[in-house]
């Protein structure tokens, strides 16, 4: 067991490094921080100024190791993101971990209160949807799932704006108070609006799962010995499902403190998603790397710690 | 007195692109207390589709399109599903094949079998536990205190047989359908279940269908015989004078080609062909296609049931061309 | 419009792609198994694959273009451009501003049009016509998908026909790829692609190719493995069959149904996400997600404007539901079992 966890370990930083590599590459081989600073100062800046942003920035030397192995910006990058020192973000120079901090708790308390609510809409309906399999109810559950599933998130979004906050004037269009009395009423539009526009997916995933449980032989074993659909559905066939349900939510969660891009910007929740939208806008590189790596971190932590305490629970695991 | 169950007529089918596929096409037969009835014949003959008509348990999308399933007089096919559910796992149960996937990979073995007895039994959790662990006893599970807490994945495959048969007993049916419940396991482990199986028939009194391909269990376990082909019964006799005088010529190369009974030196015969599958069966006898002692009438006439002996019906018409 | 030499290489394309489709076909008649799955796909989904080959015929329709042929005096249209056939088609269509659907007059002040009534889906705030610009989005929609995965499905063959069929380094290697960049969330990776090689058709086809190939890479190294063991395959192994064409022609071909459904099954994502990039500023010119971002404070005028956001949502619906329609049923016909657990 001992030799799986550090395997496993060994190999999520691993690929902790690679990505690292991969961000290197792309925020700075391809996209050189002259160019960075020329777009942060704009195109008439004075050499002397861009060469006091290199240096504010740490971007004031070599590329490569073979080029300076004392000082190089590859080095520099992997020491400064291994030790979680991001910088300042290059569009107005504030320290990117403070805006991390800001950030992590309102986008949690969007993010949060969205995984349970689409969990707690979606799997009642796809046991519903699944119970009824081979009916019309079944047929019709898929066509709507894949309904939902063909509109855009963008649509989602307009719409849920347009006809809740406009029109029927339920919850405000936008905005975040993070007075715990006001914020449900910021909050419920957007959350409604990210289970609209996931429950397609999640529906149809979660009946996939289900009625691939109730074709199982012990199913059959049950159902010889006298019990009826509904307690099969919800001891035999629900209990396994819970296994590929578990996994997903499981790994769903490390993304919860990255917010959600587009309902954040679009509801103006000062979250790391919004942190990441006003990035994109302002070329704001250093923000944008640091939020890759942080992302990318969080999803492996998730990974390495899921596959360590399955090969706790299940001893084939460790064989693999 | 009239068997306890008593199958007519039985037909299920599967829909298909080209309309309903039967692959149970009119089988009758009876199976009296107390008694094992081996239903016999290769794989797609129907005859485990037989024996989840009887139980109801025919997998969607196919079902049971005619006939009658009698248990003790009350007609099983038209009962409501709640009171078929009694059915199920009370007076009539059923072990599987593939005891590896046939429990519940998350749930204790344990509180399974409780499960199936308080489904019919309004006993206390306690009691329905002290009842399983008697049970496992009587089938031979050693140390069974400690295997009612054990996960299925942490039991041998011939253990996992035992609980199944033990749930299956628990509620005391009237009637025990085996599904190949050998197969599976190894040699060693079949021999013992196969004993289980005879000894708890003995002590229980309860009537055994007998679902098996392996005439060498029919040999140990059987009262009588039903073989089977292509949906249809071909010829139903008594153990002893079915396998001592086949009639069928179908029954006759199952038994020409059972190792122990062929003759020393030569080789092994066996039926030319394979089962046909429902949409190819012929229009007439359904094993012409394979037969050698087909004639004429066998491509375009069903035959008859005729009856050779006490007890014995056969469905052949070189039989009973030669028997009349 | 397209750029003076663009025009050239969009018909050769376009020629390469119906000869294309032209072979597909044939090949599909040709083997029994291929033609039994397209006619059991066509009896299950006709209105759908119908739908789709609408969208195709229009995209087509705007990827052929000449130049020339067009009255001095139509306005709006520089001499030597190139004009596709949808541009020919909706040639002195433009109006001065906003015209509501089939209007005689201008939706604000109410100016008499130059084309009264001419406007099925009404014109956006420039006056253009609504379905002229719905019509141009088909060929945008069609070419991020089709292009994204002209790109990712031959990558992610290539790595991962090769790491199942020859293992070892090969398959560390190629693994840890595949981890890294499933490692990185898709939305931000394809973001900082795009942010990197700057923004246009290409690079947004490249990002979305590079964040979407892992998939399928991961699918047929799978798929590959379990090949490599069958017997036939070990058999041709034994008696000395080279590598490529063991690989070429019994492991390919047994691919094809996983590279049609993965195809077919991608596409629709690949068009959405560019929805989303359009709306974070970084898409696609042209297509339905700028029209919908564009769109977007037009509900707040008073009258509101909603044809405009309307005519691109409901193309975009239709397109994704036509497609994911049909994928299902491919799927359906062609695996029955492999991909469901991947939904």
């Amino acid at each position: 067991m001992g030799a799986y966890v550090l395997r496993r370990l060994a190999y999520g930083v691993g690929v902790v490094l690679g990505v690292l590599f991969l961000l290197f590459v792309l925020f700075f081989a391809v996209t050189e921080p002259e160019d960075i600073a020329r777009k942060a100062l704009g195109d008439k800046a004075p050499p002397e100024a861009v060469a006091i942003w290199l240096e504010n920035h740490g971007y004031d030397r070599p590329l490569w190791p073979w080029q300076n192995f004392q000082e190089n910006l590859l080095f520099d990058h992997y020491r400064k993101m291994l030790t979680f020192d991001f910088g300042l973000s290059d569009a107005d120079d504030s320290p990117i971990v403070d805006r991390i901090k800001a950030g992590a708790g309102p986008s949690l308390s969007l993010t949060v209160p969205l995984l349970v609510l689409s969990l707690l809409a979606a799997i009642p309906l796809s046991l519903l949807v699944a119970f009824f399999r081979e009916t019309y109810i079944d047929r019709m559950g898929v066509f709507l799932c894949v309904l939902a599933m063909s509109v855009s998130t963008l649509l989602y979004i307009i719409g849920g704006q347009y006809i809740i906050g406009k029109l029927l004037r339920w919850y405000p269009i936008s905005g975040f108070d993070a007075d715990p009395l006001l914020l449900p009423r910021f909050l419920a539009l957007p959350i409604l609006v990210g289970i609209l526009s996931g429950i397609g997916g999640d529906v149809r995933f979660y009946r996939t799962v289900f009625l691939e449980e109730s074709g199982r032989d012990f199913v059959r074993t049950a159902r010889a010995k006298g019990a009826s659909e509904p307690r099969i559905m919800t001891r035999h066939v629900l209990r396994n499902a819970l296994i590929p349900i578990l996994t997903r939510v499981v790994l769903a969660i490390p993304f919860l403190f990255m917010g959600s891009l587009l309902l954040e910007a679009f509801f103006g929740i000062p979250g790391l998603g919004s942190m990441t939208f006003d990035a994109i806008q302002a070329n704001d590189f250093a923000t944008l790397r640091t939020m890759v790596y942080v992302g990318a971190l969080l999803f492996i932590f998730g990974q390495v710690a899921t596959d360590i305490s399955y090969g706790f629970v299940d001893p084939r695991v460790r064989v693999e | 007195m009239s068997a306890l169950l008593e199958v007519r007529d039985l037909r299920t089918a599967f829909p298909s692109a080209s309309g309903l596929l039967p692959v149970v096409d009119g089988v009758s037969f009876d199976l009296n207390r107390g008694e094992v009835l081996a239903l016999v014949g290769e794989s797609g003959s129907g005859k485990s589709m037989s024996a989840l008509s009887t139980m109801r348990l025919v997998p969607k999308p196919g079902r049971v399109t005619e006939g009658s399933v009698r248990l003790d007089g009350t007609e099983l096919l038209s009962l409501p599903v709640t009171d078929m559910r009694k059915i199920r796992g009370g007076r009539m149960s059923m072990i599987f094949q593939e005891p590896m996937t046939c429990l519940n990979p998350v749930v204790r073995v344990g509180e399974q079998v409780i499960e199936a007895i308080q489904l019919h039994e309004d006993v206390s959790t306690a009691d329905a536990r002290e009842r399983t662990r008697e049970l496992f006893v009587e089938v031979g599970i050693p140390d069974p205190e400690a295997r009612l807490d054990a996960h299925p994945h942490q039991l041998s495959g011939g253990l996992k047989q035992r609980v199944m048969i033990a749930m299956a007993l628990s509620t005391r049916p009237e009637i025990l359908i085996a599904d190949e419940p050998t197969t599976a396991l190894d040699v060693t482990v079949q021999a013992q279940i196969l004993a289980l199986l005879r000894d708890l028939q003995r002590n229980r009194n309860a009537a055994i269908l007998l679902i098996t391909h392996d005439l060498g269990i029919v040999n140990e376990l059987a009262d009588r015989v039903a073989v089977m082909y292509a949906g249809r019964l071909v010829e139903v006799a008594d153990r002893r004078s079915l396998l001592s005088d086949p009639r069928h010529p179908y029954t006759q190369g199952l038994l020409r080609s059972i190792p122990a009974l062929a003759t020393p030196g030569e080789a092994l015969p066996e039926i030319p062909g394979v089962v046909p599958s429902p949409d190819q069966w012929p229009a007439g006898c359904r094993f012409s296609t394979r037969c050698s002692k087909r004639i004429e009438r066998c491509d375009t006439v069903f035959p008859h049931e005729s009856s050779p002996g006490e007890g014995r019906r056969v469905w052949c018409h070189v039989e009973d061309g030669e028997g009349a | 419009m397209m750029g003076v030499d663009a025009y050239i290489w969009s018909n050769l394309m376009t020629v390469l792609l119906i000869a294309g489709a032209v072979y597909a076909a044939r090949v599909v008649r040709a083997q029994r198994l291929w033609r039994e799955a397209a006619g059991e796909l066509w009896r299950r989904r006709r209105f759908a694959i119908v739908v789709v080959g609408i969208y195709l015929g229009i995209g087509v329709a705007d990827s052929i273009a000449w130049v020339g042929g067009v009255p001095e005096d139509a306005v709006g249209v520089l001499p030597n451009a190139p004009l596709s056939l949808i541009d020919r088609l909706f040639l002195d269509t433009r109006e001065a501003s906003y015209s509501a659907p089939l209007a005689s007059v201008e939706f604000y002040g109410g100016k008499a049009l130059r084309h009264p009534g001419s406007h099925l889906l009404g014109t956006d705030i420039l006056g253009r016509d609504v379905l002229y610009m719905v019509f141009k989005g088909a060929r945008v929609a069609l070419l991020i998908g089709g292009l994204t995965s002209l790109i990712a499905i031959p990558l992610a063959l290539l790595f991962g026909v090769s790491a199942g069929y020859f293992g070892g380094r090969i398959d560390d290697a190629v693994f840890f790829i595949i981890s890294t960049l499933a490692a990185i969330p898709g939305l931000l990776l394809l973001i900082a692609l795009i942010m990197v090689m700057g923004r246009g058709t290409v690079s947004v086809c490249i990002a979305l190719a590079v964040t979407g190939w892992v998939g399928f890479c991961r699918l047929s190294r799978a798929e590959t493995l379990k090949l490599r063991e069958l017997d036939y395959i070990q058999a041709a192994r034994a008696l000395g069959v080279s590598e490529a064409r063991i690989i070429l022609r019994h492991i390919l071909p047994n691919l094809a149904h996983l590279i049609v459904i993965t195809f077919v099954l991608t596409f629709s994502g690949l068009v959405l996400s560019e929805a989303t990039l359009s709306w974070l500023g970084i898409g696609v010119d042209g297509s339905w997600g700028q029209m919908i971002d564009g769109a977007r404070d037009e509900l707040s005028r008073s009258p509101i404007v909603w044809w405009n956001i309307g005519a691109a949502g409901a193309a975009l619906f239709g397109l994704i539901l036509a497609v994911n329609a049909v994928g299902d049923a491919i799927r359906d016909v062609l695996d029955p079992r492999t991909l469901r657990g991947s939904e």
